[in-house]
């Protein structure tokens, strides 16, 4: 059971917003968190080091925010295996679409693309029926 | 080197926007997506303060010749609706919905040092190594 926190939510989405802002206006780069994992796999002259850079701080603000002793929760919703395969699924499927929460979601709606609200809408309503399915069809 | 010390920053902003909204924990996540469960709204408000600051940013950079520390702006290029698009949105919403994680709060949640979290982000790495060796090489 997790409780409604719309302060604290309104307030993080704020702080995301001020990111994906603060790299695009400084950098001109899109903070698309799938695409940035995918060019670091795959690197390109002058477009690596900015993306480490970027997943650095992402993964440093958790271990910052730890040192700091703000710590936070994350309550696994899925066994071993299936953590396996959605990650195969979110890695491939975020790639073949171009995009993920971020790059999609804030930054494409951001730039009111149509195609990023149309991903959006597919991935969001894709995770309901999946969610649906996972917790109210089989098993609940 | 500017670009890279900026981008190091924009990561972390971002991330500490992740903790401070909740959306790094999996059950927040999947309490949205559950519509027809105990509903938590809490993502909707996420994305509408993201985009109330996004928007008007990417509206002022269009007016603007080139970002403050880079030759240009990287406007994505893509307009069409394509079968890729679809499926590749489709997919992503399926491991969304399994496991609650999105890359970026699989990166920093990796500092839960929950075991499958670290086994979900090597997953989310294969299955983008796995694109870019098939169909990442056609288009």
């Amino acid at each position: 059971m997790v409780a409604f926190t719309p302060v604290s939510g309104l307030l993080g989405g704020l702080i995301i917003g001020l990111a994906t802002s603060l790299l695009f206006i400084g950098t001109g780069r899109i903070a698309g968190i799938s695409g940035i994992i995918g060019g670091a796999l795959a690197p390109r002259r002058g477009e690596t080091a900015w993306r480490l850079a970027f997943l650095i701080g992402l993964f440093a603000a958790g271990l910052g925010w730890n040192i700091l002793g703000g710590g936070f929760t994350v309550e696994l919703q899925a066994s071993t295996p299936v953590m396996l395969l959605a990650g195969l699924l979110v890695g491939f499927g975020t790639r073949l679409g171009s995009g993920c929460t971020s790059g999609h979601g804030i930054c494409g709606i951001g730039r009111l693309s149509p195609r990023s609200i149309t991903a959006t809408v597919v991935f969001m309503v894709s995770a309901g029926i999946t969610v649906f399915v996972t917790r109210h069809l089989v098993g609940g | 080197m500017l670009q890279i010390i900026v981008a190091l920053l924009a990561g972390l902003v971002f991330g500490i926007g992740l903790i401070v909204s909740g959306m790094v924990n999996p059950a927040k996540v999947i309490g949205f997506l559950d519509v027809a469960g105990d509903w938590d709204p809490t993502l909707a408000l996420v994305m509408g303060g993201a985009l109330a600051v996004s928007i008007p940013c990417f509206r002022w950079a269009r007016g603007r010749e080139r970002p403050i520390w880079s030759s240009k702006f990287q406007w994505p290029s893509k307009q069409d609706l394509d079968a890729r698009l679809l499926s590749g949105a489709a997919i992503f919403g399926i491991g969304w919905g399994l496991a609650g994680i999105c890359p970026g709060p699989a990166i920093t949640a990796l500092n839960s040092g929950l075991l499958p979290v670290l086994l979900f982000v090597g997953a989310m790495l294969a299955g983008s190594a796995l694109y870019q060796f098939t169909l990442g090489r056609e288009g």
